[in-house]
């Protein structure tokens, strides 16, 4: 490991930005006034500039180590090398393409995606982001059900796009006006009598739930009540969509989270990493059932962007990648070496660290505080790694280390944590 | 005549190429000799070199700027009559006899040996690898470091005279003049290069890895130290100082980063200054990483230079008598410049609450280099070395004992060496300190396990004595070889030897055929 690579001096300059203060002002005018303060506030004055695999440098040449990845975007690192070949090995042919048309690699994609689901789930809908994807799962199983009603847990996060942000904590819908209570319930997680309740009525089209809801902090999924849900859905004619977006392609061990809880959903969602972080994609697998649209009008939903071609070949590559017997090997291996690294930093702070959620590489890390885990973050921020608080529950940090992780590196990592951890537990006491 | 030969430049390449064929003939001449001449000459060119010790040590200094001119000339005594003495009875040269298993195994020199030498240890590496080489009977072509170019070229040829006078082949020594890093390469690469000795920076270490022949190149140190609670704080705090202080830190085995058990670190750092360390505030901590790494790079102006040099420099007053400044990091970590190798006397100091943490702390210091090469540790509990030695990733952990000479070998048992090999960890082929061993391979002759095949007494056989009983009759221009074999008392000495180095010739044309 070098300690000096860096963006290369003048980055901010090439942009046409004087400095970084500059850069930060104009960010703030133009762009996201309240993001640009918020992280000034908690001490995260990062400004990305190079980044390679696991590692990000600030414009200052600062490094990180990216335990965020963007809920997996970031599953392979950045800019993995064998993702853009691919990618520039697409663009030598094609382009995003045209949705009207069959396209090699769209086809190409759906059948690589519908031999990692031992289910039945038969066709594949394409969109460029995941609450787009979400949203053609929700329209598919009111077509499939004709009911309208969303069953969806607190706290939870399945985009922000019409739909999707419905079935997502209100804390992204009434700003908008966008929440409709009177078609999107929410029911406590792992709670399968509220459950039962909310779908008591025979008129709930879909229940849609993240395997292990990230923005709430990873809770994990108490034993058999994903499969109780499940069944319930069976019971009463609802279905059953599994947000893989932050659980899958391989986070588990599992390519999809929800196959580990014995469940074979109507619906299944990937986005984010299954774009590899170099070409958002993100697809909808529908069971013969919720995809049966697909046979009485082909236009039932357009998206210019969605299925892009380049992202198809991408996400084909990322498929391929993450299958690699080796990838489930390292995955189980840096996941019991974290588990036991984690146990080791609780014991020493374990009136702080008050709970590890832990499930592969999938990391919810609760910190005996309401804002716990943004103090951990600044820590961590400080001592080299960048991981992020849950939106929904800022006592927990989450915790995700990529798929491709050394050993070495699992080390240093935990070696920071355990200082950074710490020194955020001196902070509070 | 003279503007002639201006006007031809000379091709280096091809001079340096004509090196390596010229030691090719030596080392063909070398591999003739009996143990009594190879230690011969083996004694008359460590003695040569150890009464030029000090000359050197100081010469290399004012070349370099590097180091402490008594310390290199410890260093240079011990590379040369030291190790002579450490394998006297050592022989690589007699076959060996094992009648229980009923195989003979005659020595097999590498031939030519191309040895790179660094500019931090430079008249010790050369040293080292000039006795190592003859003791085995090879021959040596020496690269040495550009900043240590003149030191080096006077000591080798004062070596190659030494060891011609005292009966070697002309050019059994040889030094390239002038190195560059396409005509290193390319001795490196070439056919008639039998190994590679590489010391130096870890490209060229690469390098030598990279040339398709054997090599024999080692990785870099960075050692971690742990003083834990039951250390004696203050033998511990003298060991890292002397050891700090030892040629200004430029043994690859100097401490790099001290990890202190809290219950002792108090006590430590007080014995510590006691044994002239300063121990830096975190301001004076900040300057002096400003002024090692001042864009992440080592500041090659420190290197081998002394504490109060650095500590002035950095901006720090220390008193005069400082021998080493201890540098407080709190983590240890890649970013963290203080936790890498830094060759002068600044030790990077971390605190951790137990021994569990220390040893993870030490394996943190590996992971940034070093692996495969060393660590030390204080302690009076085997337990905790033990631990320690099954954590940290390294080949040798010198206990209770200063790092750098411990592992040189120089006041441990250890191998005395100057290089140190970084095994598979640290990328190298050699796991062990280097010895003359590594120099020689064995050619086996090796009878059936059946017992009633008798195995015949090799023990008084010296292939340079005895003459292989030919069943053709003569051997082509060789008619009196029957008149000369055995004990004739009347013929001369001269003759005598000529007889043997005749016989050798023959003996080693039959193995190689074979």
């Amino acid at each position: 490991m070098s300690t000096t690579a860096s963006t290369p001096p003048g980055a901010l300059e090439q942009f046409g930005f004087e400095s970084k203060d500059d850069f930060l002002a104009q960010s703030a005018a133009v762009w996201n006034p309240d993001k640009v303060r918020f992280w000034q506030e908690v001490g995260t004055d990062l400004v990305l500039g190079r980044r390679e695999g696991y590692l990000l440098y600030d414009t200052s040449g600062k490094r990180l180590i990216d335990l965020h990845l963007n809920g997996g975007t970031y599953n392979l690192g950045h800019r993995n090398p064998e993702l853009i070949e691919a990618l520039e090995w697409a663009m030598r042919l094609v382009d995003i393409g045209n949705h009207h048309f069959p396209a090699l690699a769209r086809t190409a994609l759906a059948n690589a995606l519908l031999a990692t689901c031992t289910g039945n789930l038969t066709k594949v809908v394409y969109a460029a982001g995941g609450g787009e994807a979400n949203d053609i799962a929700i329209k598919s199983a009111r077509y499939a059900t004709k009911r309208k009603k969303i069953v969806s847990i607190f706290r939870a996060f399945h985009g922000t796009t019409g739909l999707s942000v419905a079935a997502t904590d209100q804390r992204f819908s009434e700003r908008f006006l966008a929440d409709r209570p009177e078609e999107f319930v929410n029911v406590p997680f792992n709670d399968v009598g509220a459950m039962e309740e909310a779908l008591r009525g025979d008129d709930v089209a879909g229940v849609i739930i993240e395997t292990i809801p990230a923005t709430y902090g990873f809770p994990m999924p108490d034993p058999g009540y994903l499969a109780a849900v499940k069944r319930l859905c069976e019971r009463r004619g609802a279905m059953f969509i599994a947000d893989e977006v932050q659980t899958g392609l391989m986070r588990t061990g599992e390519m999809w989270a929800i196959h580990g809880y014995g469940v074979d959903p109507d619906i299944l969602v990937t986005a984010k990493g299954i774009g590899g972080g170099i070409y958002p994609i993100a697809c909808t697998l529908l069971s013969e059932r919720t995809g049966a649209w697909l046979d009485e009008d082909g236009w039932g939903h357009v998206s210019s962007g969605g299925g892009s071609e380049l992202g198809c070949v991408v996400a084909l590559k990322v498929l391929e990648i993450t299958q690699r017997p080796a990838v489930r090997a390292m995955v189980h291996a840096a996941g019991a070496l974290f588990r036991e690294g984690l146990k080791r930093i609780q014991c020493l702070n374990s009136d702080w660290l008050i709970g590890i959620r832990q499930n592969g590489l999938v990391v919810g890390l609760e910190f005996d505080h309401p804002r716990g885990a943004q103090l951990v973050m600044r820590r961590l921020y400080e001592n080299g790694v960048w991981a992020i608080f849950s939106t929904l529950d800022p006592s927990v940090l989450q915790f995700k280390p990529g798929l491709l992780l050394d050993p070495p590196m699992c080390e240093d990592i935990l070696d920071r944590l355990a200082v950074s951890v710490a020194a955020s537990r001196r902070d509070v006491r | 005549m003279s503007e002639d030969r201006i006007a031809l430049q000379e091709d280096p390449l091809a001079r340096a190429r004509m090196m390596l064929q010229s030691a090719e003939w030596a080392a063909r001449d070398l591999r003739r000799l009996g143990s009594e001449q190879v230690d011969r000459i083996v004694q008359a060119v460590a003695v040569a070199a150890h009464s030029a010790a000090g000359r050197y040590a100081e010469w290399a200094v004012r070349e370099t700027s590097f180091g402490v001119v008594e310390h290199k000339r410890t260093k240079n005594e011990i590379a040369s009559l030291g190790i002579a003495e450490h394998y006297a009875n050592a022989d690589f040269v007699s076959p060996r006899v094992d009648e229980e298993r009923r195989i003979v195994e005659i020595p097999r020199p590498a031939g030519v040996v191309f040895a790179l030498t660094p500019s931090t240890n430079p008249i010790s590496t050369l040293y080292f690898k000039v006795v190592l080489t003859l003791m085995t009977r090879n021959a040596i072509v020496l690269s040495p470091h550009p900043a240590a170019r003149e030191c080096c070229v006077a000591a080798a040829r004062e070596l190659a005279q030494a060891a011609e006078a005292a009966g070697a082949p002309r050019d059994a020594v040889q030094v390239v003049e002038d190195p560059s890093i396409p005509l290193v390469e390319a001795l490196m690469a070439d056919i008639r290069t039998r190994v590679i000795l590489a010391t130096g920076g870890t490209g060229v270490v690469r390098a030598a890895h990279r040339s398709g022949n054997p090599a024999i190149g080692v990785g870099p140190g960075n050692a971690p130290v742990v003083v834990d609670a039951t250390a004696d704080a203050a033998a511990a705090a003298r060991d890292l100082v002397d050891s700090k202080a030892f040629d200004n830190s430029l043994l690859c085995s100097s401490e790099s980063v001290l990890i202190a058990e809290e219950p002792i670190a108090e006590k430590l750092t007080a014995a510590l200054r006691q044994s002239g360390a300063h121990l830096c505030t975190p301001q004076e901590r900040d300057q002096l990483r400003a002024f090692l790494f001042p864009d992440g790079h080592l500041n090659t102006a420190a290197v081998g230079k002394g504490a109060p040099w650095v500590a002035r420099e950095a901006g720090l007053r220390v008193a005069a008598r400082t021998r080493t400044l201890l540098a407080p990091i709190d983590l240890v970590v890649d970013e963290e410049p203080l936790a890498s190798e830094k060759m002068c006397p600044v030790l990077g100091f971390n605190t951790q609450r137990d021994l569990g943490a220390a040893i993870r702390a030490a394996r943190g210091v590996l992971r940034i280099a070093g692996a495969g090469h060393s660590a030390a540790i204080h302690t009076s509990d085997p337990h905790h070395a033990i631990a320690f030695a099954q954590a940290v990733d390294v080949l040798r952990v010198v206990v209770n004992a200063p790092n750098s000479t411990g592992v040189a070998g120089f006041d441990t048992h250890l191998a005395p060496t100057m290089t140190v090999g970084t095994g598979f960890a640290g990328r190298s082929s050699l796991g062990a300190n280097l010895g003359p061993e590594h120099l020689v391979n064995w050619s086996r002759l090796a009878y059936t396990k059946d017992r009633s095949v008798p195995f015949p007494d090799y023990a008084r056989l010296r292939p340079w004595e005895r003459q292989p009983q030919s069943a053709g009759g003569d051997w082509p221009g060789r008619s009196d070889r029957g008149e000369l074999s055995g004990d004739h008392g009347e013929v001369s000495a001269a003759l005598r030897e000529q007889i043997r180095r005749l016989v050798m010739e023959e003996l080693r044309d039959l193995v190689e055929v074979g």
